[in-house]
């Protein structure tokens, strides 16, 4: 049994009185310390799948297993990065970060725990900004807030909706090399989930395309051959990325053309 | 002289000028009891250039009376802060207290303070708490009424950062809800303000204690109709002063 394991997961939402069948039976699974991407269109179902991963809606049907446990409600060991507006606005950097190690590491010292802020500010390379509020910040200086706060929470699993979605693509660019950093030294298990082909293939080491709502299910998983770690500036000449990248953009435009 | 300045003083001082005309022609050919700016002032000068001098329990300066007042705004302003704003926060965050709860609100809000006193007056016997009780009662619904609205708006995405942390109830209270609804809170503390504020008047003129509104009802029935004029004045102004300083301690609040 793989370390996170997805089955038959299925979703409705209601609303006045009309039902939207948003997952129609994802299937997913992660090894302990794989980066896996879900790659599908906007509107296709992807926050959806993240928020039941989360526990922060339940399934119609389908089970989430991580770890042996089974997934019933939220909880710091599925970490999570939002797509954005989720910082607090009344704490400072600092705070917000404080907030996950705190909840976690109760049981640690004050010293301790404040140590361990810090790090994480300095890992997403904040200790400037530590004091300010995410108003003070940049949309992409935020993102690393929330980067260091989804990694405070020490999670078995770290999950991220789009976080650079909303960025400008200098940003997102930069936030995207820094995130391979980050993983490369806290190799950590992550389902990022992302519309952008080349977000994926630079970053995951498997991805599941989705197709197109309603009722989404999640493509065979395309493996990404290149070696780490990777540069963004080679990576595009070479056979592997070629091949990973009309994998899934041909899965991706043959489902829309059902659509 | 500046656009700015024009905006910012002359046109203000062209109102004023525009009213003081309009009731001196109004107390020369309308009403002849009604006293003219000028008469106003000589009559209440004393009042206002030595205002805490006090010849006795109902002659004293119009800051001592005005002093009065305001202590006893504060008091039934702080106990409709303390009795509204848990309620409020009751309302906000359970559906049953909602539910059980919020037709009484919508109930006795409209109620007029003019009904309350009474009712005050029989339950404690005396006029100074049934002064207090009628203003927090009055006081207290824009406070109630905006923090159960600042609850309800939270937004989902810091509700979910406190569940994926599973914080406690007392933290999820402390680190989000509370000061996630602030602006809100403080938006019906300086709505609260005005009411009470506005309250004063009546309950001083029916239980006859000192202090603006008391003063006011006094003269009027000692026929010194300048003085109600004073009053009316000192009472606009306080007023205006309390919601300038509440609205900079509310946009201190909104900044974060």
């Amino acid at each position: 049994m793989s370390y996170l394991e997805v089955r038959g997961l299925e979703k409705s939402y209601v609303a006045r009185g009309r039902t939207t069948h948003v997952l129609g039976g994802v299937d997913l699974t992660v090894d302990e310390g794989e980066f896996v991407a879900v790659v599908g269109y906007s509107g296709s179902g992807k926050t959806t799948l993240v928020s039941l991963i989360a526990g922060l809606i339940a399934p119609d049907g389908g089970t989430i297993v991580l770890d042996g446990a089974r997934v019933t409600e939220p909880g710091p060991e599925r970490g999570i990065v939002f797509q954005q507006y989720s910082l607090l606005p009344w704490m400072t950097v600092y705070d917000n970060v404080a907030l996950a190690v705190d909840a976690v590491n109760s049981g640690k010292r004050p010293a301790e725990r404040r140590r361990l802020t810090d790090e994480l500010i300095a890992l997403v390379n904040l200790t400037p900004a530590r004091d300010k509020r995410p108003r003070e910040l940049s949309g992409g200086m935020r993102q690393r807030v929330a980067v260091a706060r989804g990694l405070g929470m020490a999670p078995k699993l770290l999950l991220m909706d789009e976080p650079f979605s909303a960025l400008d693509a200098l940003t997102r660019a930069t936030l995207q090399d820094e995130l391979t950093r980050i993983w490369g030294e806290r190799r950590c298990t992550v389902i990022l989930i992302t519309n952008d082909v080349d977000e994926a293939i630079l970053l995951a080491d498997r991805i599941y395309p989705m197709t197109p709502g309603p009722g989404a299910q999640l493509g065979a998983p395309i493996e990404v051959g290149l070696p780490r770690p990777r540069s963004r500036r080679h990576m595009s000449l070479t056979p592997a990325y070629q091949k990973a990248r009309q994998a899934l953009v041909d899965f991706l435009r043959s489902r829309r053309g059902a659509a | 002289m500046s656009p700015d300045a024009i905006k910012r003083i002359v046109l203000p001082g062209l109102g004023l000028v525009v009213v003081l005309v309009l009731w001196t022609v109004i107390s020369q050919a309308v009403a002849p009891d009604l006293p003219s700016p000028a008469r106003t002032w000589t009559e209440s000068r004393r009042y206002v250039l030595e205002p805490f001098f006090k010849d006795g329990e109902m002659n004293q300066g119009i800051g001592r009376l005005a002093f009065y007042s305001l202590v006893r705004v504060a008091k039934g302003y702080a106990l409709a802060l303390l009795i509204g704003t848990p309620i409020g926060f009751l309302l906000g965050l359970s559906r049953s207290f909602h539910a059980s709860f919020d037709p009484i609100v919508q109930f006795l809000r409209p109620i007029s303070p003019l009904a309350w006193l009474p009712l005050g007056l029989v339950i404690f016997q005396k006029s100074e708490p049934a002064a207090i009780f009628t203003i927090a009662l009055c006081a207290m619904w824009p406070t109630v009424i905006n923090t159960a609205v600042g609850v309800r708006s939270i937004s989902q995405e810091y509700l979910n950062v406190g569940r994926v942390l599973k914080l406690s109830r007392f933290k999820m209270l402390t680190k989000i809800i509370v000061p996630a609804s602030l602006p809100y809170v403080f938006t019906g503390y300086r709505l609260s303000l005005g009411l009470a504020w506005l309250v004063i008047v009546a309950a001083e003129m029916l239980t006859g204690t000192p202090g603006v509104g008391g003063f006011l009802w006094q003269e009027y029935n000692s026929l010194v109709y300048s003085h109600i004029i004073l009053s009316v004045v000192t009472i606009g102004a306080i007023g205006l002063l309390l919601d300038r300083l509440m609205g900079l301690v509310e946009a201190r609040v909104k900044a974060g």
